[in-house]
């Protein structure tokens, strides 16, 4: 098992013939994802890459029985195109363009989560079931199929984490990249409930950054519920307060969304927290008694 | 986005929002005209993006055109030092001069898009004049706050609800609604990312009166508000920071003498922390993002090198879009050209990382490879130290 994603997810790409949706959809393709189709409005009807583009979502949803759609339309458009996702019963949606804005995405949200669709993004990497499908940006060969469960609000350090576990012969269950941005789908607390029912998940890291509450309110849940061992690590320590550094979420402000108060959550609700972005494998390691 | 007090007033009063009557004074001279205009006396205000200007000096009263006159002479090219410029200051260019008002209350509105409710939420406060954090620190039950549809605005019962609670006076109720309402209208109209009326004064003559304003503006919306983009001014940023934006590299300042190169936000805020776990400072923020091109890795370094206080450099990327081959090219072109005096550590890892090695390898340059964020951190940290 894993969650949400596995071979039988079939992926329609929205924006499948631009220049990042094109690259990302041969990648996810080659790593035996079933990409089943595309969107692009006024390209309806053509093939791209043997693939068939469609001009509407619904369309694309009722010809290929897809179930999820991989987004990379540009920001501008983004926020309507998960809409319409939603609105055709795609059930997994994930969006990894960076760049919508805040208001944007406020009404869309505003709509998509009323749907019973799942929304992972906007702003993330995506999401990998390894050895079975990759819905995202992703470096596929640095994961391994395996037990641990991730979920981490940044990309590159996802993929740092993942690469720690896998030299230490950790593989993983599935990795969520649930995006830097202030108004998201799928949040830490929603990815570890997820891994709390995954039969398959032994261990679960979640890696957090300053700004919001997304942290604490995970850690609450994980007080309450989680018995499996859970691996945290904050980034942002060194970072000053009213920047925001690089990340649209990721931002001190009015003395909340420390790196300090989130680490202290954390280790209140039981978590092991690193101090060392270098220690996270090594932390899984030790807590599973595999060190 | 930040932009100054006065502009925010003035987009604010475009919204229906009652502002001091007043003007900007780049000098002196202009400063005396504007009191005159206004009646003698004013209050003199220095604009720079940070707060606590009050308790820096930079916002001084003035009970006619000539103390005016004085008063701008004084605040006009100070370097004025808040608690949020931090202890370098920020040069002041331009002043505001605006009459002053009878005031009964200070109160405070804000608008901010709230991550939980996932739409923009009005807060409101009896108590204005002090800074919200300060307010929601002591009492966060001294804070009203209320959502709203960004389409729909602010229903008038919702503000009128604020307004009661606010314990405004009958006659200046409607204002109140009106005022709340106007700054609702401003935000989803501007693409604010925060709008600040604080204080917001009730007059003796119960009207009600923006004293000062912050906007600051979503930077992925201003692409739709080209008007507002001509708002920016770039004296207000560090030089890199400016610079680095040209390339469309995130790029923070920070105290330290570690520089870091990084892809990813995430990644390069650890790296950052990784850097101090180790023993030392990190000099700045800089996220090259997760598709640079050799071009951006270039001047990404060398706006890394401006910075003099920097004394080793710290190279950390985990290559998937950004291939580390191209990284590596980038890297050994931009050395050679800037003729790299100061040591350099790098820490590859995916996609063509042997590639990038054997370029780091065959460059001939005193480059450190590293394997691991610990490694490569504990050498850089050495290095800086030597």
């Amino acid at each position: 098992m894993s969650i949400l994603v596995d071979k039988h997810t079939r992926v329609i790409v929205q924006g499948i013939t631009g220049r990042e949706g094109a690259f990302h959809a041969r990648q996810c393709r080659d790593y035996g994802t079933q990409i089943v189709g595309g969107v692009t409005p006024g390209k309806g009807g053509t093939l791209h890459e043997g693939l068939p583009v469609f001009n509407l979502v619904s369309q694309a949803r009722q010809a290929t029985g897809a179930n999820a759609s991989l987004i990379f339309v540009p920001p501008p458009f983004a926020a309507d195109a998960i809409e319409e996702a939603a609105d055709a019963g795609i059930e997994l949606i994930v969006c990894i363009t960076e760049g919508i804005p805040a208001l944007d995405m406020a009404r869309a949200w505003e709509r998509v989560r009323r749907t019973s669709s799942r929304l992972i993004g906007p702003n993330c990497p995506g999401i990998i079931t390894p050895g079975q499908a990759k819905l995202g940006i992703m470096p596929a060969s640095i994961h391994r199929p395996g037990s641990i469960g991730i979920v981490s609000r940044s990309g590159t350090l996802t993929y740092e984490a993942v690469h720690q576990l896998t030299l230490l012969g950790l593989g993983q269950s599935t990795a969520i990249g649930i995006g830097g941005d202030p108004i998201i789908g799928t949040t830490h607390r929603d990815a570890i409930r997820m891994f709390h029912e995954d039969a398959q998940t032994e261990a679960i890291v979640m890696i957090g950054e300053i700004g919001g509450s997304g942290e604490e309110e995970a850690a609450a849940f994980i007080a309450q519920q989680v018995k499996k061992p859970v691996v945290g690590f904050i980034a942002g320590q060194t970072a000053p307060p009213g920047r925001r550094m690089g990340h649209a979420g990721a931002i001190i402000s009015g003395g909340q969304g420390t790196a300090a108060a989130k680490m202290e959550a954390m280790q209140k609700a039981g978590i092991h927290v690193c101090q060392s972005p270098a220690d996270i494998g090594a932390t899984v390691a030790r807590v599973l008694g595999r060190a | 986005m930040k932009i100054h007090e006065f502009q925010g007033k003035s987009l604010l009063a475009g919204y229906g929002v009652a502002v001091p009557r007043g003007e900007v004074a780049t000098t002196a001279e202009q400063a005396a005209g504007i009191a005159r205009k206004l009646g003698g006396k004013v209050v003199v205000k220095a604009q720079i993006h940070a707060g606590g200007r009050g308790q820096g000096g930079g916002v001084k009263l003035a009970e006619n055109a000539e103390e005016a006159r004085a008063v701008a002479a004084r605040i006009l090219g100070m370097t004025l030092v808040t608690k949020q410029t931090g202890p370098q200051g920020q040069r002041v260019r331009s002043v505001l001069v605006e009459e002053t008002l009878p005031i009964a209350r200070e109160l405070y509105l804000g608008i901010a898009v709230d991550r939980a409710a996932a739409q923009p939420v009005l807060m409101a406060s009896a108590a204005g004049g002090m800074e919200i954090e300060e307010v929601a620190a002591r009492d966060p039950h001294a804070i009203l706050r209320q959502a709203f549809d960004p389409d729909r605005g602010l229903p008038a019962y919702a503000a009128r609800r604020l307004a009661f609670a606010l314990d405004i006076p009958v006659p200046a109720l409607g204002k109140a609604v009106a005022i709340m309402q106007a700054l609702a209208r401003a935000f989803s109209g501007l693409d604010a990312s925060l709008a600040e009326i604080n204080p917001l004064v009730l007059t003796t003559d119960d009207r009600l009166v923006a004293l000062d304003a912050k906007l600051n503006l979503d930077d992925n919306a201003l692409y739709r508000h080209p008007e507002l983009k001509a708002l920016r001014d770039e004296n207000e940023e560090s030089p890199l920071e400016v610079e680095a934006s040209r390339f469309n590299l995130n790029y923070i300042k920070l105290e330290g003498n570690v520089a870091c190169m990084v892809n990813g936000a995430g990644l390069a805020m650890a790296t950052m922390d990784i850097i101090q776990y180790a023993g030392g400072r990190p000099a700045n923020f800089l996220d090259v993002g997760g598709g640079a091109s050799r071009e951006q890795v270039k001047q990404a370094f060398q706006i890394l090198l401006k910075d003099p206080s920097v004394r080793a450099i710290l190279i950390n990327i985990f290559g998937g879009i950004l291939r580390c081959d191209t990284l590596a090219t980038g890297v050994v072109e931009a050395a050679r050209e800037v003729q790299l005096k100061l040591p350099l550590v790098i820490r590859m890892e995916g996609t063509n990382v042997e590639q990038g090695r054997q370029i780091l390898e065959q460059s001939g340059l005193a480059i450190t490879v590293a394997q691991g964020m610990r490694d490569a951190a504990e050498k850089v940290v050495a290095a800086a130290g030597k």
